[in-house]
């Protein structure tokens, strides 16, 4: 039954590459980093409601997590802006993400969940 | 649609009438695979319900002059012949049809267009369309009021001694009584549930799936009636 699921999923991209704008790792494709990478985001945002203008939109930190399976799957990236710790969390493959790129592979990391950088000092 | 419902107030008029509106057209049985994410082309994610239905297969004809109304009678699901009582087998018989687990009726307008005998495939519908969708709701047990009438309790603080009891459930002397439908405590759940005008996001007759937007009653691996919904 969950074949059957998988399948579908698999499908979704294809008829969603056919289109053009797809997503940037299609689902049942592992992404290309892991928690602790640094990674920047390039997420399609649409400005004014609907039918307004799309740009690009970059968000560049460490990822904390990869969570879920499927095409439900998810990513965290945090970052700190200013000072202020920001956290965001995108579908992993959502048409919405136009590129992944890893800035920096991680070094020195022994767990999956990062979550211990939440409580680091703030530099 | 309006010319299928004028057909149906010829043919059987007084008790089709009253719920003209509401002259279903086809549907057929299936199950519940499981659900997933889903992307629109704007890239937005929300919830879908994947369901199976191998192709049903009509098992008897329910006509005005016999029966009183118009039906179609489906027949969906493997079932060992030694599984099924010997009445029913005849039925099967009957028809020239494989024994089926299940079988439902589908009310339909005019059964002029269905034989004994053929089958009825997902692609009965189309992408975009709105379906009713009906099973039967996960069991819930013995609930109390909150979570089965969504009653808000009493306060965590303030002398109570109690949080999830339904307060009052009515007056004293002067009604003297329960009113009968009061909602209280009790079994919830496994009963019939339909959810009405839920999208059609994908057809795949090749593999006899469909994919719905939301949520669809039941467990998965239960049970459900796809029924094409009031065409508006």
């Amino acid at each position: 039954m969950d074949q059957l699921i998988r399948a579908l999923e698999e499908e979704l991209v294809q008829a969603r590459s056919q289109g053009g704008e797809g997503p940037a790792i299609p689902p049942g494709e592992e992404p290309p980093f892991q928690p602790g990478d640094k990674i920047r985001v390039h997420e399609r945002v649409t400005e004014g409601g609907e039918g307004g203008r799309e740009r690009i939109q970059v968000f560049e930190g460490v990822v904390l997590r990869v969570q879920g399976r499927g095409t439900s799957r998810t990513f965290t990236v945090r970052k700190e802006s200013f000072g202020i710790g920001v956290e965001k969390t995108y579908p992993l493959h959502s048409p919405k993400i136009a590129k992944i790129e890893v800035v920096e592979r991680r070094k020195r990391v022994r767990r999956a969940r990062l979550y211990y950088l939440r409580e680091r000092r703030l530099r | 649609m309006t010319a299928a419902a004028t057909q149906t107030q010829t043919q059987t008029q007084t008790q089709t009438q009253a719920r003209e509106g509401a002259a279903m057209a086809l549907g057929m049985l299936g199950r519940k695979v499981g659900m997933m994410q889903w992307f629109d082309e704007r890239g937005n994610a929300f919830a879908a319900t994947v369901i199976q239905a191998e192709p049903n297969v009509v098992v008897q004809l329910r006509t005005p002059e016999r029966d009183g109304y118009s039906a179609v009678q489906l027949g969906y699901g493997r079932v060992k012949a030694k599984n099924v009582p010997k009445p029913l087998l005849g039925h099967f018989k009957r028809a020239g049809v494989e024994p089926r687990r299940f079988l439902r009726e589908f009310r339909v307008d005019d059964v002029s267009g269905f034989k004994v005998g053929q089958e009825i495939t997902v692609e009965i519908f189309e992408e975009g369309e709105k379906i009713d969708v009906s099973g039967t709701s996960k069991g819930k047990g013995f609930q109390g009021v909150m979570k089965r009438h969504g009653f808000a309790g009493l306060p965590a603080s303030h002398g109570h001694d109690h949080q999830r009891i339904p307060g009052s459930i009515g007056s004293l002397a002067a009604t003297g009584k329960v009113f009968k439908g009061k909602r209280m405590a009790g079994h919830m759940g496994g009963e019939r549930v339909t959810v009405k005008r839920l999208e059609v996001l994908k057809v795949d007759p090749e593999k006899h799936v469909i994919v719905v937007k939301g949520a669809v009653p039941g467990p998965r691996g239960g049970l459900v009636e796809l029924r094409k919904g009031p065409q508006k």
